[in-house]
């Protein structure tokens, strides 16, 4: 078969500019699958960040219904709850709402060590507890506004109304690059004066003891509170993510509806190609075989070039997604934590571009294994 | 003189098989564009017919959503006495003072999906300022016991929710008396009861938002603004309602937009590709045919229109099959998070003569775009040269 | 108009192939009258077929003049060339070169679609057209269907049917069999005894040579022989 290489080689390039062409459209095919799967492994890997050891407690109505702050001393005393802090959604505007970005009004004493995944230096989170309006924006959220150490930042409030002023106080790093880091804390001691005494809370965030008696301590916690006047929901942080994603609707029915529709458009288009050098070289085909070659060999010779082709637009492709994505560090304006493309989905698309060249070099391939010597010298074209 | 159009059409014919198998690779394109353009306007179209320019909305100031806003009954009242607001026959100021919250329910049909859901506490004025609401089965509920109506796509989309079923939220349970329907707007995803005891299940003291009826449609809303800005006691912002509920529309019908542009701009360039291929294949096999008709006198530009129509034919079919391929979406029923509001809204794909015709109109763009090149090709060959090829 | 129909003055014509020139033809000078019929031989790379394409205005000279019709065609730019084609030039070509997605009717119609003719009278011309080659009854077939022969002579129909000045013929009979090729010498005859056109051929068929008043051989470029034929 190695023998043939050349000769296959020079076929696919006969036509260099249809060649190229063909490989360029399953480049930007194979691109826009894997952006498309990555915004699926993105949202899954969200929730893989998610501790399993910790719980989010909110107002069984929803999110838009506070707590009371009363609820995190009767929390605590719940046996295999190790510790108990609290965030609230502020939901202010910098600037305009085009500037969109989270941020959480957080338990000043706690919440920084619940989560320990970003890290800060002492002095960032001594700063944090002390001053009231003092507030900590995560590395990506610095580096995209330029915001330093000191840095004033005024808040236009929606939920909770006025102009909020905040000094950035500590800079969040993740420990680890999948992390996200586009938000904002502040203190929610800050609203809690403002408002005189306001008293209320967005969600409790709940720390277990052992990890596995997740399902067993959120009926317990959701117990305590029936009846009352502010019933609570308790699932683990991974769950509470997937609520928000549920709630765009079936994303994962629309991401699947237009891969197809990718990959069916560019099969089209690469068997089109495949069928078009074909036809110009019928004549050619049958020169090869009154010369003595087989039809399984002229059979596996157009096989392979149509591969060959779906197989180099693919890697293209999917290099192409893997580089731009890892380069341009692009995150969906913030919606992802991270945007990367993973091992398994370049795989798939590299295992789409064989499945794509085998089918479209099926017709053609078939066809000239199948073509009739006589028939074919015989063919003006 | 133009090159007959016949001549292209026949080509086409002639080819039929590169011809459809390009022509699909559009029309796939062009139907991705037109359902997400559909989706975007059903979205928008569903919030927009939900306000009426007549009403004018009083949310509390800086918040953006009905759901955020807070007012006391103190303001309710002050803003009803204002002399902008129109009158019942009784007297009564034409305005609903209205509770909404939020709440989280089951999806029906899938044991773990859940999402939030607006509830509406209502008063018979609030029946009066939007009358696109009526009911489809049932009956209202009654003033003063935790019954409920809920509006048609919410009751097939949520548990608990059908007619004669019993739902659970704000600490307690409420019987479904009421379906309604409201022309495929908002309030369709919302649920309504009495507002009396709806507040204290949600422990709201006072109420969400105030929708009033203008007595001067066309300068209610000036002055009015003008009377709140001169009163110290009062701080709101009022909107007309049709504005109010496009406001709320913008961001997620640009963002679904801006995804689907995203798509179908780099699965255009995919398709192109195919477009070019196809055409440059055409004048490859056409050069005799070219230098004959450059012999015969026709100019180079001549070919060069003629091949630029053909490959715009060749992808006006992709175009037309890619509408007829997302024409069967119109109507279908969806629901998606509005973020605006924190609840989730139903609307339907709403394919019209305008999407059509930007889909037609993108794949003419392709057209163009995938046969100059080719077309370039052609006209620019010398007579001479394209006689001799065979 | 009085004067010749072509008129050649010392063109000479260098073709490149990648860094090597080819010359073609060398200073040759030639004049053809009008309403005569030429009939020029030679081996191929001779010059012939360029001749013909530098009378009809599909290729120009790397030096000299090259007059017809009393038009000097080194004063025409290219969209003026295509003007010149369209009224002066009747084509006939070895292979035919129909167009094969037109019917015979539109591919006659074809050159007619440059002028200011209505459809109606476009549609008298082409008619007439195919009467003088007797296909009137093949208007509707697409080439394809048409014999080789009948194909020639749907292709001369297109050629006279915007009544040209002179006519220009590559190897008209050249993928012809004998009988057909009788016919279509017998009809480029007639254009040329009956209506009086001037016809230039390029042929290899000494059989096709002798229908036309004057025979001249070329070899690399440079004529080396002229036959006058006297005809009965």
């Amino acid at each position: 078969m190695t023998r043939f290489l050349p000769f296959i080689l020079r076929n696919a390039l006969r036509s260099k500019r249809r060649t190229i062409l063909t490989v360029l459209s399953i480049v930007v095919s194979m691109f826009l699958f894997c952006t498309m799967r990555t915004v699926l492994t993105s949202f899954d890997q969200s929730l893989e960040m998610a501790d399993a050891a910790r719980l989010v407690t909110r107002n069984r109505t929803s999110l838009t219904v506070f707590l009371p702050l009363a609820y995190k001393g009767r929390l605590a005393q719940i046996p295999g709850v190790s510790a108990v802090s609290f965030g609230t959604w502020f939901g202010g505007i910098y600037i305009d709402e085009r500037h969109f970005f989270s941020q959480f009004a957080v338990d000043p004493d706690g919440y920084l060590e619940m989560y320990s995944e970003y890290l800060l230096t002492p002095q960032e989170k001594e700063a944090f507890r002390r001053e009231r309006t003092a507030c900590i924006v995560g590395e990506k959220l610095a580096a995209k506004y330029g915001f330093k150490i000191g840095d004033r930042i005024p808040l236009k409030g929606t939920i909770f109304p006025g102009n909020w002023d905040l000094t950035v106080r500590g800079i969040a790093r993740a420990r680890t690059a999948n992390l996200d880091t586009n938000f904002l804390l502040f203190s929610w001691e800050y609203i809690n004066q403002r408002l005189g005494n306001f008293g209320q809370v967005g969600w409790y965030v709940v720390k277990l003891a052992d990890p596995n008696r997740a399902g067993d301590l959120s009926r317990t916690i959701d117990a305590t509170f029936a009846n009352s006047a502010a019933e609570t929901k308790t699932e683990t942080e991974k769950a509470f993510q997937l609520g928000f994603i549920t709630m765009l609707g079936n994303i994962r029915a629309v991401i699947y509806a237009v891969g197809t529709a990718i990959v069916i458009a560019i099969m089209l288009v690469s068997m089109n190609t495949m069928m078009m050098a074909a036809r110009e070289r019928t004549r050619e085909v049958a020169i090869l075989k009154a010369v003595g070659f087989t039809d399984r060999t002229i059979l596996v010779l157009v096989l392979t070039e149509s591969l060959l082709i779906s197989l180099t637009g693919g890697i293209l492709g999917t290099v192409l997604a893997r580089v731009v994505y890892d380069v341009s560090g692009f995150t969906g304006g913030g919606f992802f934590p991270t945007f990367v493309v993973t091992g398994g989905t370049m795989g798939q698309a590299t295992g789409i571009a064989v499945v794509m060249g085998l089918l479209s070099g099926a017709i053609p391939a078939w066809n000239a294994s199948r073509l009739k010597v006589v028939d074919a010298l015989r063919h003006v074209g | 003189m133009a090159i007959p159009l016949q001549y292209n059409l026949r080509n086409l014919l002639v080819r039929r098989t590169a011809t459809l198998m390009t022509a699909g690779g559009i029309a796939l394109v062009v139907a991705i564009l037109v359902l997400t353009l559909a989706l975007a306007s059903g979205f928008r179209q569903a919030l927009v017919v939900t306000g009426s320019p007549d009403n004018v909305i009083i949310t509390r100031s800086g918040s953006n959503s009905e759901v955020l806003s807070g007012m006391n009954r103190e303001t309710a009242r002050i803003i009803e006495s204002m002399p902008e607001v129109a009158r019942l026959a009784n007297g009564q100021a034409f305005a609903a003072a209205e509770i909404v919250v939020v709440t989280n329910l089951p999806r029906r049909n899938d044991p773990v999906g859940s999402s939030n859901v607006t509830v509406r506490g209502a008063d018979a004025r609030a029946l009066l300022l939007r009358p696109m609401v009526r009911l489809v089965a049932g009956r209202l509920y009654h003033l003063g016991v935790p019954e409920v109506i809920v509006g048609r796509p919410l009751s097939q989309r949520f548990a608990g929710c059908g007619l004669g079923e019993t739902v659970r939220f704000g600490s307690r349970e409420w019987k479904v008396v009421g379906v309604f329907e409201a022309d495929g707007s908002g309030f369709e995803s919302e649920i309504w009861g009495d507002g009396e005891i709806l507040g204290p299940a949600f422990n709201r003291v006072g109420y969400s938002s105030l929708t009033l009826r203008l007595a001067d449609p066309s300068s209610g809303l000036e002055s009015l603004v003008k009377r709140v800005e001169a009163d110290p006691r009062l701080h709101i912002d009022a909107r007309h309602e049709d504005d109010y509920y496009r406001a709320q529309s913008e961001m997620l019908a640009n963002v679904i937009r801006a995804l689907g542009f995203f798509l179908v701009a780099i699965m255009a360039v995919g398709a192109v590709f195919g477009a070019l291929n196809t055409m440059y294949a055409a004048v490859g096999a056409r050069a005799k045919e070219i230098g004959t008709m450059l012999a015969l006198g026709f100019r180079p530009q001549s070919i060069l229109l003629s091949f630029l129509i053909e490959s715009v034919l060749l992808c006006l079919v992709g175009g037309v099959l890619g509408c007829l391929l997302a024409l069967p979406i119109h109507g279908v029923t969806t629901g998606t998070t509005n973020w605006s509001s924190f609840s989730e809204v139903a609307f339907k794909f709403r394919i019209t003569p305008g999407i059509l015709l930007t889909g037609l109109l993108a794949s003419i763009v392709l057209g163009i775009i995938g046969g100059y090149f080719p077309a370039r090709n052609a006209a620019r060959r010398t007579v001479a040269e394209a006689l001799r090829e065979s | 108009m009085t004067g010749p129909i072509i008129r050649l003055e010392g063109v000479t014509k260098v073709y490149r192939r990648g860094s090597v020139d080819v010359p073609v033809l060398q200073r040759l000078d030639l004049e053809v009258a009008r309403g005569e019929f030429l009939a020029l031989m030679g081996p191929s790379g001779s010059g012939k077929s360029t001749i013909l394409n530098l009378v009809s205005g599909i290729d120009t000279p790397t030096d000299g003049r090259v007059i017809v019709a009393g038009i000097d065609l080194g004063d025409l730019d290219a969209s003026a060339l295509a003007e010149f084609r369209s009224r002066h030039i009747g084509f006939i070509f070895q292979s035919y070169n129909l167009i094969p997605v037109l019917t015979a009717y539109q591919n006659v119609e074809l050159p007619l679609l440059l002028t200011d003719l209505t459809r109606k009278e476009r549609r008298e011309h082409v008619l007439a057209a195919m009467a003088v080659v007797a296909l009137t009854d093949r208007l509707d077939h697409y080439p394809r269907q048409l014999s080789g022969g009948q194909e020639q002579r749907v292709a001369i129909a297109r050629a006279i049917v915007t009544d040209p000045t002179l006519f220009v013929a590559d190897e008209p009979t050249g993928d012809l069999d004998a009988q057909s090729a009788t016919e279509v010498l017998h009809l480029l005859q007639r254009l040329h005894t009956e209506f009086g056109k001037s016809i230039v051929m390029v042929t290899h068929d000494p059989h096709a040579a002798e229908r036309a008043d004057r025979i001249l051989h070329l070899e690399k470029g440079v004529l080396v022989e002229s036959v006058e034929r006297k005809r009965p």
